[in-house]
């Protein structure tokens, strides 16, 4: 694998292989020694034209767990303020040697743009392109869902038959989409809840479910409901009256989360927006595997970091 | 593509056990051993190894498999491949006789890799090696302690191993 641009095109058993070494390097965090030699001399790069402490520091760690070196550019205070270009920035990274560059960006198809225009040797690793893909996200859910639904016996295991329910603003909501491909192809039964501004228009070509309805989509409780943040930042125009008629009909209110019973997982990409688009009680609650998902992100960016890394001098 | 049988089913079970005897016989307290597999085939022979070092001593000493893929120095060379799973020998390897066990002994460079690995789980006592078959060619400067049968072979060739664990049937091939 040269890249991960998304996780549209990932194949059902490219998904669980990088799910399976995930898990094997969660097995080797317990070790007296948590670090491998795997990635020295590999140059790891996290080109972040967008703010994100999490990301930016779960990619950070992956590769200083795989022994690789990391260098960090921010967009912010750096040479974009003076107007470089994005070909321009890479290109200036890479000449610093960086192997593998971790890209965040404000606009869908950054990351592609990339890999593909020619500009760069380097593979690409996206880490959120605008509203389009946030590939990292979605291996780390599927691997939280896998890890409680089967334990030990996740290795090898795809999703097949499970139930979620995502629920928010889909439309703007890069989560959402790589959520939706992965999910999909690892046998999930995905359904989409949102009010109908914050719905992409074309939700009808994707392999999913869709409701204006949320009580309906949780009147048979769903093996995992996932909460999406409200994305103030990304909304420019009302999608919905007021933030509190929108945890009226699309929140996990407590009320909605005692009616779910004990077995539906509740997940949250972080960072949530306590009492608009889901309650403390819920969040907090053992249902809840949103910290355990942080914990995640780190093993399932060691997979991808090791993945792309493989077989770079073919490629 | 011919291919000759070099070792038959019931050649690599008396190499086998003849290779359990020499271990049991190079460190008599049999309590210190511990036995590591390399996967796939190494991990089927340690096992093996166990059962037979059970039989003569009594004491069926701890299994455990120590996969080298993040070890290796040859990753960006290399086509995409999923680690396999190590699992920690019981009671762990500090201060235990490690015999670390393969299915053949090549250029030294998965040894080298098992040996990294190895000091990230521990410190034993001591690191043996044993493999089913020796087939030269080495580019590093490792020699086996246990051998099960010296094949001296061109580069060109290739020597199959099969066991019935992983295979279904059993025996050791060279094709050229």
């Amino acid at each position: 694998m040269k890249h991960l641009l998304g996780c549209e095109g990932l194949t059902r058993d490219e998904s669980i292989a990088l799910l399976d070494s995930a898990r094997e390097f969660a097995r080797i965090s317990d070790r007296k020694v948590p670090k491998l030699p795997t990635l020295r001399a590999v140059t790891v790069v996290n080109l972040f034209f967008e703010d994100s402490t999490r990301t930016r520091l779960s990619f950070e760690a992956a590769a200083k767990n795989l022994s690789a070196d990391v260098m960090t550019f921010q967009g912010q205070g750096s040479s974009l303020s003076k107007g470089e270009s994005l070909k321009d920035t890479a290109q200036t990274l890479e000449a610093m040697g960086a192997d593998v560059m971790v890209v965040r960006h404000s606009s869908s198809g950054a990351a592609a743009r990339l890999a593909d225009a020619g500009w760069l040797q380097a593979s690409i690793v996206n880490a959120g392109d605008g509203t389009h893909e946030h590939p990292t996200q979605a291996l780390l859910d599927a691997y939280t869902l896998r890890e409680r639904l089967y334990g030990d016996k996740s290795v090898g295991k795809g999703l097949d038959d499970v139930s979620v329910v995502i629920v928010g603003d889909i439309a703007h909501s890069r989560v959402a989409r790589s959520n939706v491909h992965l999910l999909s192809a690892l046998g999930a039964r995905v359904t989409l809840v949102a009010p109908k501004t914050l719905m992409p228009v074309a939700v009808d070509q994707w392999p999913v479910d869709h409701t204006t309805d949320l009580d309906h989509a949780l009147s048979s409780p769903p093996e995992a409901v996932m909460m999406l943040r409200v994305q103030q930042e990304r909304m420019q125009g009302s999608f919905f009256p007021s933030p509190r008629e929108y945890t009226k009909h699309y929140a996990l209110t407590a009320e909605r989360f005692r009616a779910l019973g004990e077995k539906t997982l509740v997940m949250h990409p972080g960072p949530m927006n306590r009492g608009v688009e889901i309650a403390s009680v819920a969040a907090d609650s053992t249902q809840s595997t949103i910290l355990e998902q942080v914990t995640h992100g780190v093993w399932v960016r060691m997979a991808v970091l090791y993945a792309v890394s493989q077989g770079r001098k073919d490629a | 593509m011919a291919s000759d049988l070099v070792l038959s089913e019931s050649d690599i079970q008396r190499t086998t056990k003849r290779i359990a005897h020499e271990i049991v016989e190079g460190s008599p307290d049999a309590s210190s051993l511990v036995l590591l597999g390399i996967p796939t085939r190494g991990a089927v022979l340690a096992e093996r190894l166990a059962g037979h070092i059970d039989d003569i001593t009594g004491v069926r000493p701890p299994v455990g498999v120590l996969d080298t893929t993040l070890y290796r120095d040859d990753l960006d060379q290399s086509p995409l491949r999923a680690p396999h799973e190590t699992t920690e020998p019981e009671g762990g390897i500090d201060d235990r006789v490690v015999v670390l066990v393969d299915d053949v002994l090549f250029s030294g460079r998965t040894v080298r890799a098992a040996l990294d690995a190895l000091v990230d789980l521990g410190r034993p006592r001591a690191v043996r090696l044993a493999v089913l078959v020796d087939r030269g060619h080495r580019e590093l400067p490792i020699r086996a302690d246990y051998v099960g049968k010296n094949l001296p072979s061109n580069l060109g060739e290739h020597i199959y191993v099969r066991l019935h664990e992983v295979d279904d049937t059993e025996g050791v091939d060279v094709s050229r």
